[in-house]
Formats: structure tokens, C-alpha cells, sequence
């Protein structure tokens, strides 16, 4: 007797399947961590434990959680929507740091602007800094045909080192007692937070801009067109789409959003520009778009469970335990939520055969 | 008679959803010719694909010279003496002849060797009339001489029973005429040769023994000489269906709606696509584009629809030059246009058919209020013409992937249509569909005409042609090199100018040394 493995293809996946799989995959990627954990003579329960009560089971936590997805929930909504096109923008973290970088100049230059002026300035220019550096790419993919994948990834490390210079350079607080940091904000440029927690408005925009991003996308002509150029290029042109037009659009869009992500951090939390400003948001914010099938809803919640992963990760070093357990963890979720995809798309089929 | 070369008994291949096969018996014979006759669907690549190695049967077994064989890949049906010519050829095409037989094979030693090779080719073309130039890199060769390969290749391998998948759907009728040759001296030399087809004269002209396949059954198995076309027809659709003696009643040409001047486009490799077509299409009139694809068809289609830039010359419809206007101006003007590739262009395969009905009209007033789309006006109206055109669908959210071609065709065609267009390009309309559903694609595109629509028709298939065109142009090498009024077309010459006139007389003398 011998047994084959077939994978046959599921020809209507069922709802619950959609729902059941990927949560029974990151509890997969919880038992991964656990085996690491225990060869590494750690017992897993209590780690858990540590990450989960740190991250969610205190009031400060909580709002350190939600702190952290903030960006996340920006980041990944805005890489949500250039993937929704097939452009796989990788830039997020570039267009985060280009937003924080614009909207600083505004405290920073103009440290007396009246309120009302200082943070929807310091919004529209983080914006618009984002957007722009997500169109570079997009203008040399459009015209010229360059991957997209290499340019908004080597655009990060140019973002990420033009805010080094700034702030070990022209930007640096003359009152800073030399640290690579910006003056401080003034009170007029931070966003306003909610009660005594260091939750800002951040939360609030991302909410209506995932509202907002299911509507475009799923009920408007432009989230229709988006939709056929992202399937078939080929279709598109046929039906005499412009996708030289959407593909600038897009990336701006993609762009903007993760400039407001960045504008929100250094307004909403540091109120300065600095280095290190993200702890790799842009790149986590893809794996948290990816898993949410791009659904703004879906991203929301999947945001909260990487913040939660990243506080976790700071609570488990009190008990010895690398912080980079998080980021392990981070990638086994994504690993298993991917191949759990997979289950959710074929059946697998055991089949006992007489051997001839 | 002698014991069946291959009997296969009480094949069973499923798949997800479908049963390709059912429970078929098919038994060949060393030294004839057997035709699989099936419409689409019917099963019989599949049947084919199951006795060449590729798919594993669920049930039934394979008996070759009476020992029963279980082919895990095509490498043991190879070796079983079993070979099969798929449509789409699977050559290297950077790599010579000698190179691609060489291919797979298991050398003896570690340098490569050719000499074996080139005597093997030398014999084949001495027995069977298979001639093929051993240095030729494949992508020099044209679509019958690749063929020919492959044949050669099987042959090359040992194989005693040779399967052919629709060979003739790529070769112009001279071309197809030499592979009849060729395909009765190898089964004169002792080879079982079959060959799947959806054409009743071929299965006439070239078969000795036929079995027609529907539903995944066999229906019948029957000899040729024996047999009437109409009841073969019957056996496939299970229904009769008028055979078209007679062509279809001749369109009103009307007034001039489009028209090309000495147009030159390149095609996607940058090369000369079209060169200096000149052309008028009429109301009411079907004009028929007759050519082996990729003489200039497909850039043909596309200078007129606005999706290539026209180089040199003008493109004008109903009295205003329209040369290189964006594709959208056109779609707006009432151009209507069902491209070659059905899925994947004409439609979108991951969106639902709600969706791919939106194509081209996302944006009319009716479907979408100010920015939003109004998704039940969309549905409805889909509604309403899956129902006229009679579509057959799982359902209006279901993707169109899962679509079968016929039913993607009606559906793509009905879009156009609802367009109401003055000029509709259809390319290839049947390509792929079986009997009925080419039929009801006929159907939809006389009635186009009859209310006056100019159609320009570029097929493949000169039945098709000659059934529905008023006029018929030849296309060669980015050229028209003949547009005959339908009373004046002589197949032959067709055929001829198909193959370009120089050509032809080349293969002329060529014919007359052998």
C-alpha cells in the first residue's frame, strides 16, 4: 500500500474557511515561536504571557499597542493601494521618513505659525513630501518601465540618510547639547491626543481613511478602474484606460498616505525630528497589508496584532528575552498565514493506492 | 483483424468538478489512421494526454502490444513507444533541430554528438517525406516546418504510435495536405498515427478508422469509409446540425464607414507590422481577413482600435481621419472591438461577470451616478443579456476565469454589441469553440450585419470565411496581397496567397522533384 498526496483546487472556498485559516495560522506561528523558545530553555507560556499581559492586558499597554499600529494602520493602507494595482511599493518607509522630514520644517522654520495654520500646513506637507517621493518611481516605471520594487526600496535609504543629515547637520538643536536631534516642536504643532494617553488623532485619520479607502476602491469608477488595470493591463488599455495617469495617481496616493503616517509620528509623538524615527513600519506595514488582503478593514485589526506583537517584544526583555522575538514572530506569521492561503485555495487529498 | 498496437480499457480521469473521461475503451491499430472527433470538452485531449504520460487515469488500465503500462510521466509513455505533438509545440527555440532532439535524451557520453542525429533526420525524410534542416535554429522555422520536428523528434524516440493534438489548426491548406501525406507513409511504414480534430472533412480525407467522443464517452467508433458525415455530426453534438452547404444569404453593402490608406505599423518586436494596407469597410458588409496569424492580423486590429500608433498613412471612419486617437475616442465613436485573446484581454479573468459587462461602459451615466458606481444598475443589465445571448454561468459574482470558451465568447461579444458600434472587429470569433457554440457566434455576427454594422472579420479558418464574408482579403507578411469580392474567391489561389506568392511557386517546383 502506498499513500499519494494530491492538492486538488477548492472551487468556491467557504467563508468560514476565509476566517478559520488565518487565524489557526498565526496560533501556528505562536507553537513555531513556542519551539524556539523551549530549545532555547525558556519556557514559551511565560513569555507569552509577559508579551500579552505588557501589550493588552494594562491600560498603558493598551495605548502603547495602539501607539505603535498607528503608523502601521497609515503605512499599510497606503501601501494597500498601490498594491491593489500591482505596483509593489516598498517605499513606505522612505515616504514615512519624507513626511516626518516635510512636516517638521514647518515647526522648525515658522515656530510662531498660528494654530489653526501650523498642523493642517505640517498635514498637506507631509502629504505632499510622500506623495512625491512615491512618484519618482512611478515616473520612471511609467516612462522607462523600471521595476518598481528596486527604485521605492533604494529611495528609503536615500530618505532615511537626508533626515540623518538634517539632524546631524543643518537641523540640529543649537541648545541640544549636540545630539542628532531637531529643536522642539512647538505646543501649536502636536496633534492633539486623546485623555491623558499618548494616542493621538493619528488613530481617528486612519479610521476614516480606511472608510474612505473602501469606498473608493470598492464602489467608485476610479477603484473599478484600479481593479481592471491591476488584473489585466492588457484588458485595460482594450477598454481605453489611461494607465500611464493611474499609475501617477496611485503612487502619489500610496505615497501621501505613508507621509501623513510619518507626519503623524513626529507631531503626534516624538515632536521633533530625529533618527531612527521608525522601527521598520514601512517594511512591517507591507507584511500587515499582505496578510489583510488589502482590505482596509482587515488592516485596521491586523495593524493592532503587530503593535501588539512590537509592545510585547519590549515587556519580554525585562525577563531576558530578546526583543527580537517579536520580529521572529512577525515573520512566522506572515509565513504561515501565507501557506495557510494555500490550504484555503486546494484541498489536500490522501489517496491509498494498490501499487501495480 | 491483427490484436490492437494500444487498447486502452475503461478510462476514468476526473477533475475537480468534472469528469473528463468516463469509462472509455479505445483500441488503435499498427498502420492506421485514427481520428478522435469530439467537440470541445468531449475529452478527447484529455483521453490523448492520459495514453501519452501526462495525466495519471483514475481508473482503466493501458495495454500496449498487450503488456499493461502504468506511465508515470511522458517519459515512460516515450519509452512504451508512445508520442504525442501537443499544439503548442514544445521546442527550444533559440536551439537548432539536431540540438532539440537531442533534448532528453540520455547521452552515452559526456560530449554531445550529432552525427547519430543527422543520419536518423536523413532516414526520416527518405521514408516518410519529413524533410528538416538539421542546422535551422528553431525560431527561424515556420509553424508546419516546427511541427515537422516535432513529429521527427517522436519519431526520432521510437515511437510506434503517434498522437497528433489539432495539427492542422496552425497550417495553411497546402501545408495541411503535405502532412496528410506524410501522416499515411507513416502509417503505411507500420505506426499507428491519431489525430485529434474537430473538422469532419479532415477526419474524410485523411482517416481510416474515427471515434467521436461526448460528454467524456465514447459515442461511437466506426470506419471512415463506412460512415456519413451528418452521422458523425450527430454522434458528437447529440442533436443534428445543418452542415454549411449553404453559405448564408449576402449582406446590403452600404456606405463607406471606414477606411485605411497606405497604413504601416510596427509589430511588437519592433519589426514591420503592417505595410502599406490599404482598405474600405462598408456598412452592412462583412469584410473577411483570410492569413496564417502573425502576418499582420493582429496589428491590423489594432491600428483601427487606437492600441498601435500607426507610422506612416491614415486611418479614417465616417469621413474623419482618426489616425492615432486614443483608444478611449474611438470606443466613444462606436468601435467595437473582440480581441484574439478572449481572457485576458477582451476580458478580465479574476472579476466577475458584472464587472467585465462594466469594460467599456463603467462610466455611461446609466451604470455610474457622479463617482460611484451603481453596481445594481450593472447588475441588472448583465442580468438582462446573459439572459438574451443566453449565457451560461455559474453566477454574476463568480470570476469569468471558470468560464467555458463558447460562453466567455457570447458574453464578450454581447458587451461589444451592447455598444451598439458601427464597425466591430472580431478576431478569430470561433477559435476553440465546438460546433454549437460556433454556430450561435455566426449567428449573433450575421444579425450585426443585417442591421448594418461594418464587420471586419480576421479568421484562421476559411470555412468560416467563406461562409459569412461578402469580400475576403489576404493578408501576408503585413500585406493585403488579394481582396476578392466572395464570388470571386478560388480557394486554392487563397490557400496560395496565404503562403505568399513567392513562396508558393517555390514549393511548387519542390513539390514537382519529389
Amino acid at each position: 500500500m502506498a499513500m499519494t498526496v494530491k492538492f486538488e483546487k477548492r472551487l468556491n472556498p467557504s467563508v468560514a474557511m476565509n476566517v478559520a485559516v488565518p487565524l489557526l495560522s498565526v496560533l501556528a506561528a505562536f507553537l513555531l515561536g513556542a519551539v524556539f523558545l523551549t530549545l532555547t530553555d525558556r519556557d514559551p507560556v511565560e513569555v507569552y504571557e509577559t508579551m500579552f499581559k505588557g501589550a493588552l492586558g494594562s491600560r498603558y499597554g493598551l495605548s502603547e499597542t495602539i501607539v505603535k499600529a498607528i503608523p502601521l494602520m497609515l503605512c499599510a493602507l497606503g501601501i494597500s493601494a498601490a498594491f491593489r494595482m500591482q505596483l509593489w511599493n516598498i517605499g513606505a518607509e522612505g515616504q514615512f521618513y519624507m513626511g516626518a522630514f516635510a512636516a517638521s520644517a514647518l515647526p522648525l522654520k515658522f515656530p510662531d505659525l498660528p494654530a489653526i495654520l501650523m498642523l493642517p500646513g505640517m498635514l498637506v506637507l507631509g502629504c505632499l513630501a510622500g506623495g512625491l517621493w512615491g512618484l519618482v518611481p512611478a515616473v520612471l516605471r511609467a516612462r522607462w518601465k523600471v521595476n518598481e520594487i528596486i527604485t521605492t526600496l533604494m529611495l528609503n535609504y536615500v530618505a532615511i540618510l537626508w533626515v540623518d543629515y538634517l539632524v546631524y547637520g543643518p537641523w540640529k538643536d543649537p541648545k541640544g547639547f549636540n545630539f542628532p536631534l531637531s529643536a522642539k516642536f512647538s505646543a501649536t504643532a502636536a496633534l492633539p491626543t486623546f485623555g491623558d494617553s499618548r494616542i493621538h488623532v493619528g488613530l481617528l485619520l486612519a479610521v476614516l481613511l480606511a472608510i474612505l479607502f473602501w469606498i473608493v476602491f470598492e464602489k467608485s469608477r476610479w477603484g473599478y478602474e484600479i481593479k481592471v488595470i491591476g488584473s489585466s493591463e492588457q484588458a485595460a488599455r482594450y477598454a481605453g484606460m489611461d494607465i500611464r495617469a493611474n499609475v501617477y495617481k496611485v503612487m502619489l496616493l500610496s505615497g501621501a498616505v505613508c507621509g501623513l503616517a510619518g507626519m503623524a509620528e513626529v507631531s503626534g509623538i516624538v515632536g521633533r525630528l530625529q533618527p531612527n524615527l521608525s522601527p521598520g513600519y514601512g517594511y512591517t506595514a507591507i507584511i500587515v497589508a499582505w496578510i489583510s488582503k488589502l482590505n482596509p478593514a482587515a488592516i485596521l485589526v491586523v495593524a493592532i496584532l503587530f503593535g501588539a506583537l512590537q509592545v510585547g517584544g519590549f515587556f519580554v526583555q525585562t525577563t531576558g528575552v530578546p526583543a527580537s522575538v517579536a520580529s521572529m514572530l512577525q515573520g512566522a506569521v506572515l509565513f504561515f498565514v501565507v501557506g495557510g492561503e494555500f490550504l484555503t485555495k486546494y484541498r489536500i487529498v490522501l489517496s491509498r493506492k494498490e501499487v501495480v | 483483424m491483427a490484436k490492437p498496437l494500444v487498447q486502452m480499457r475503461g478510462i476514468v480521469k476526473k477533475f475537480p468538478g468534472v469528469v473528463a473521461n468516463d469509462r472509455v475503451d479505445l483500441d488503435i491499430y499498427a498502420g492506421e489512421i485514427h481520428a478522435l472527433l469530439g467537440e470541445n470538452g468531449s475529452g478527447k485531449s484529455t483521453i490523448m494526454s492520459v495514453l501519452a504520460g501526462l495525466y495519471k487515469p483514475d481508473a482503466g488500465e493501458i495495454l500496449i502490444d498487450g503488456t499493461p503500462f502504468a506511465f508515470a510521466s511522458p517519459r515512460d509513455a516515450i519509452a512504451a513507444g508512445v508520442g504525442m505533438v501537443y499544439q503548442h509545440f514544445k521546442l527550444v527555440e533559440p536551439f537548432t533541430v539536431a540540438q532539440n532532439l537531442q533534448l532528453g535524451e540520455r547521452q552515452g557520453s559526456f560530449l554531445l554528438s550529432d552525427v547519430g542525429i543527422r543520419a536518423e533526420i536523413q532516414k526520416f525524410e527518405v521514408r516518410f517525406g519529413l524533410a528538416v534542416d538539421p542546422d535551422s535554429p528553431v525560431w527561424q522555422l515556420s509553424v508546419g516546418q516546427k511541427q515537422r520536428v516535432e513529429i521527427v523528434r517522436m519519431l526520432y524516440r521510437g515511437s510506434k504510435v503517434l498522437i497528433l493534438d489539432e495539427p492542422t489548426a496552425v497550417l495553411t491548406p497546402q501545408e495541411t495536405a503535405e502532412l496528410f501525406v506524410n501522416m499515411r507513409k507513416m502509417a503505411a511504414a507500420g505506426c499507428a498515427v491519431v489525430f485529434i480534430t474537430h473538422k469532419m472533412n479532415e477526419v474524410q480525407a485523411v482517416a481510416d478508422r474515427v471515434t467521436v467522443l461526448r460528454g467524456g464517452k465514447v459515442s461511437g467508433t466506426m470506419l471512415c469509409r463506412e460512415v456519413h458525415a451528418q452521422q458523425l455530426v450527430w454522434l458528437m453534438v447529440g442533436r443534428e446540425i445543418a452542415l454549411n452547404a449553404e453559405r448564408c444569404p449576402r449582406g446590403i453593402c452600404g456606405s463607406e464607414v471606414a477606411s485605411l490608406k497606405n497604413v504601416k505599423a510596427f509589430n511588437d518586436s519592433g519589426r514591420t507590422g503592417l505595410n502599406d494596407v490599404t482598405l474600405s469597410l462598408r456598412a452592412g458588409q462583412i469584410f473577411g481577413i483570410a492569413g496564417v496569424s502573425g502576418n499582420g492580423q493582429k496589428e491590423l486590429a489594432e491600428v483601427i482600435t487606437g492600441l498601435r500608433t500607426v507610422t506612416a498613412g491614415t486611418v479614417e471612419y465616417l469621413g474623419e481621419e482618426v489616425t492615432n486617437l486614443p483608444p478611449v475616442e474611438l470606443i466613444h465613436r462606436g468601435i467595437s472591438y473582440v480581441p484574439e485573446d478572449r481572457l485576458g484581454m477582451g476580458l478580465v479573468p479574476g472579476l466577475d461577470a458584472v464587472e467585465n459587462m462594466l469594460l467599456k461602459s463603467y462610466k455611461h451615466p446609466e451604470f455610474s451616478s457622479g463617482w460611484l458606481i451603481n453596481r445594481r444598475a450593472a447588475e441588472a443589465a448583465t442580468a438582462e443579456i446573459v439572459r438574451q445571448y443566453n449565457v451560461k454561468l455559474a453566477g454574476l459574482s463568480q470570476p469569468v476565469r471558470s468560464m467555458s470558451g463558447g460562453n466567455l465568447q457570447k458574453l464578450l461579444l454581447a458587451r461589444e454589441i451592447a455598444e451598439h458600434p458601427k464597425l466591430i472587429i472580431v478576431v478569430y470569433p470561433a477559435r476553440g469553440l465546438d460546433v454549437g457554440a460556433t454556430e450561435s457566434i455566426h449567428k449573433l455576427l450575421m444579425e450585426l450585419r443585417d442591421q448594418g454594422t461594418s464587420i471586419l472579420l480576421i479568421s484562421e479558418d476559411l470555412d468560416e470565411l467563406m461562409k459569412l464574408s461578402d469580400r475576403v482579403g489576404v493578408m501576408f507578411g503585413g500585406r493585403i496581397v488579394g481582396n476578392f469580392a466572395i464570388e470571386e474567391v478560388d480557394l486554392e489561389e487563397v490557400g496560395l496567397l496565404m503562403m505568399g506568392l513567392f513562396r508558393s511557386e517555390e514549393e511548387r517546383i519542390h513539390g514537382d522533384d519529389r
